[in-house]
């Protein structure tokens, strides 16, 4: 039983990651604006929180990786909504950037080591059998990400505002005929999934594997961008598919482990198989997918034609 | 907005950076001296011309492990030779169809002696090779070899076998783990060797592999070191390039291993060891005999003996008892009376391969595709 909590806590570690980031876009999908920059702003979120968390306290470490992938996203902002540019070459630039850019500033921190351990929230839980692990030891920041899943739910569905940014992706010439600041609320979608994807990096670098090393993130950032297409932009369906995604690929080690004569390749490749088929499946009513698919996604909008 | 100059520039310059970052990130960073080929060479009267010497990393220079380690050589080198060479290097070079055309660059720009330092690159090195006669390649854990291009290596596994011993004396659960990236020969040799060495001390342990399939992943490395963790390891090793690792196992409160570098900074409680490889003596030696002329084809394996090998850094928990009898081991295999593959060696089956007594050559060694006995499951199938 103690052996399936450490499982399962391992599951939602990993999945947090994913969870962040691919909220994060969600947003900024939703509001009709793709970034393709995850990856970039991830690794520049990492950096900025490794180097602070150096000298500082681990909340502002993070403040730092949020503000950092916020800042990234808003240089991204301002090309793609204030002068139209391409979202999909632009967002490529911005990961190719970030990737480049953290290699370069982050040279020296390669060898340098964090002065203490991540921590969670209340250690002392740690020693309740079986809650301990699955539920209650966890870093804060995993129960950030769920919190997050469950209020953006509730902002994007239920408030004024969430209609506000959904009306943004879905048809801009109309919000903006109805005289909503659609340049402003995209702007600002932006910025908040840039300032999510630079959190999920500073998970990674501080807590998740507590290092920082050029290219980190190895690819995270992309496997988010999927999911919020797989989960049908749908917040509580990115936090279950990350989880998903952490389950499987925690599953194909623990089964290597223990020496299941499976093809290690085959293994690997599970979680994005696993992941893929689940939220296809659940997905699969296509009606479903038009209604929550932003009908402007990807799409530059000028307000004057 | 309206359509303005003012706005169309904007537009432009959004390109223009956009471009400048794609650019910006090829990260083909030349080392110190910039080896910029000029057409007209500053007049040095007398001094011959530097040896251009270039190196291909699979990783990133700052990966902490395997990449690390040869630029370190590299650096040696530099320090060595002086104004004799003119080293450069090109990070991040993966291991399929970009080789090729780094490694033709590499000949294009007037490099001497290229090192390519991953196994991936053994046929683009061949085919550069066939083209560029009077260039001299050197290939890192390879087998092909041509008249201009020859194999180098160093004995890996004498550092697993080493960090084998001392894993062997701190165990408690008798559950060892580790992290394996590809499935080649020298990755199942080392995970063999560390397991021998952990049963010299503990006859009674078990390793369990993780197969990440990937030389440099830190999160997926983390991800199988906690796998590891959760199912009863309390002994780290890994064969991939990064120190995630140690990290975890420091996070969780258990042993780990530095592999290619020094990493004991990286867990100061965790590390154990670290299984070093010290890629410049043979660095030396090969632009040594490049400079003297006496560069010829032949295939280098070099290990503790040469000084190309070594477990450093040993933690203070390590008690004496396991100490002295890992100086036993690294003073027998520097004077040739230690041999670490030497009968009688099971596989999983129980399966004799080496009679007792009887000690393996170099191509039973490069062959190894097998688990020996106390290694849990079966290595990745078709390598």
């Amino acid at each position: 039983m103690e052996a399936f909590a450490l499982m399962l806590s391992a599951s939602v570690n990993a999945g947090t990651v994913l969870a962040l980031a691919a909220l994060g876009l969600l947003v900024n999908e939703r509001a009709g604006v793709v970034n393709l920059g995850a990856e970039g702003m991830m690794l520049t979120g990492g950096l900025a929180a490794y180097a602070t968390a150096l000298h500082h306290a681990s909340g502002l470490a993070f403040a730092a990786g949020a503000g950092a992938g916020a800042g990234l996203a808003a240089l991204f902002g301002v090309l793609v909504v204030g002068l139209g540019t391409n979202q999909y070459a632009t967002g490529l630039a911005l990961t190719l950037f970030g990737s480049g850019f953290t290699a370069f500033a982050g040279e020296g921190l390669v060898d340098k080591q964090l002065p203490d351990l991540p921590r969670p929230l209340i250690p002392a839980l740690l020693d309740v059998p079986f809650l301990g692990h699955a539920l209650l030891g966890y870093h804060p920041l995993v129960y950030v990400a769920a919190a997050l899943a469950a209020g953006l739910g509730w902002f994007l569905f239920r408030s004024r505002l969430g209609l506000v940014v959904r009306a943004a992706g879905e048809s801009p010439s109309s919000a903006h005929a109805l005289g909503l600041p659609v340049q402003r609320v995209r702007f600002a979608a932006v910025v908040f999934g840039g300032a999510l994807c630079g959190l999920a990096g500073a998970y990674v670098s501080i807590v998740y594997a507590h290092l920082w090393v050029e290219g980190l993130t190895a690819g995270k950032g992309w496997i988010a961008l999927a999911l919020t297409t797989f989960a049908t932009w749908r917040p509580a369906r990115v936090l279950l598919g990350a989880y998903l995604f952490g389950g499987v690929t925690m599953l194909q080690f623990h089964l290597q482990g223990r020496g299941v004569d499976i093809e290690s390749h085959l293994l690997g490749m599970s979680p994005y198989v696993a992941t893929i088929l689940v939220l296809v499946l659940i997905s699969r009513n296509r009606a479903w997918v038009r209604v929550n698919m932003p009908a402007s996604l990807g799409k530059a909008f000028r307000p004057d034609n | 907005m309206p359509y303005t100059r003012a706005w169309k520039f904007l537009r432009s310059a959004a390109g223009v950076l956009a471009i400048c970052a794609l650019i910006g990130c090829k990260k083909e960073a030349p080392a110190e001296p910039a080896p910029a080929p000029s057409a007209t060479p500053p007049p040095q009267p007398a001094a011959p011309p530097a040896l251009k010497v270039a190196f291909a990393y699979v990783g990133p220079v700052g990966d902490a492990g395997w990449t690390f380690a040869h630029d370190k050589a590299r650096k040696a080198v530099e320090a060595e030779f002086g104004a004799r060479v003119a080293t450069s290097f090109v990070e991040n070079v993966p291991e399929a169809a970009d080789a090729e055309r780094v490694l033709r660059d590499m000949v294009a720009q007037g490099n001497k002696l290229i090192f390519g330092t991953t196994f991936g690159y053994m046929e683009p090195m061949l085919r550069v090779a066939a083209d560029g006669k009077d260039v001299k390649f050197e290939h890192a854990t390879g087998y092909k070899t041509a008249a201009n291009l020859r194999t180098y290596d160093s004995r890996t596994y004498e550092g697993a076998y080493m960090a084998g011993v001392v894993a062997g004396g701190m165990t408690k659960s008798h559950v060892l783990g580790v992290v394996a990236s590809i499935p080649i020969p020298e990755v199942i040799r080392n995970i063999d060797s560390f397991t021998l060495g952990a049963q010299s001390v503990d006859p009674k342990v078990e390793t369990r592999v993780v197969w990440v399939n990937k030389w440099f992943d830190p999160p997926k490395e983390a991800e199988g070191a906690q796998a590891l963790i959760n199912d009863g390891a309390d002994v780290l090793m890994q064969n991939t390039d990064s120190s995630a690792v140690l990290q975890t196992a420091e996070k969780a409160g258990k042993y780990g291993f530095g592999w290619d570098s020094d990493m004991s900074k990286y867990g100061p409680h965790a590390h154990l060891g670290s299984a070093v490889i010290d890629w410049s003596p043979y660095y030396k030696k090969a632009v040594k005999d490049v400079l003297d002329g006496n560069w010829k084809t032949e295939q280098t394996w070099w290990g503790v003996k040469e000084g190309a090998i070594d477990l450093v850094s040993l933690s203070a928990a390590v008690p004496d008892a396991v100490k002295q009898k890992l100086d036993g081991v690294k003073k027998g295999l520097k004077d040739g009376t230690f041999v670490i593959w030497k009968g009688p060696v099971m596989d999983q089956s129980g399966k004799t391969l080496l009679k007792a007594g009887e000690t393996a050559d170099d191509k039973f060694l490069h062959g190894i595709n097998f688990y020996v006995k106390g290694v849990k499951g079966k290595p990745p199938a078709g390598k």
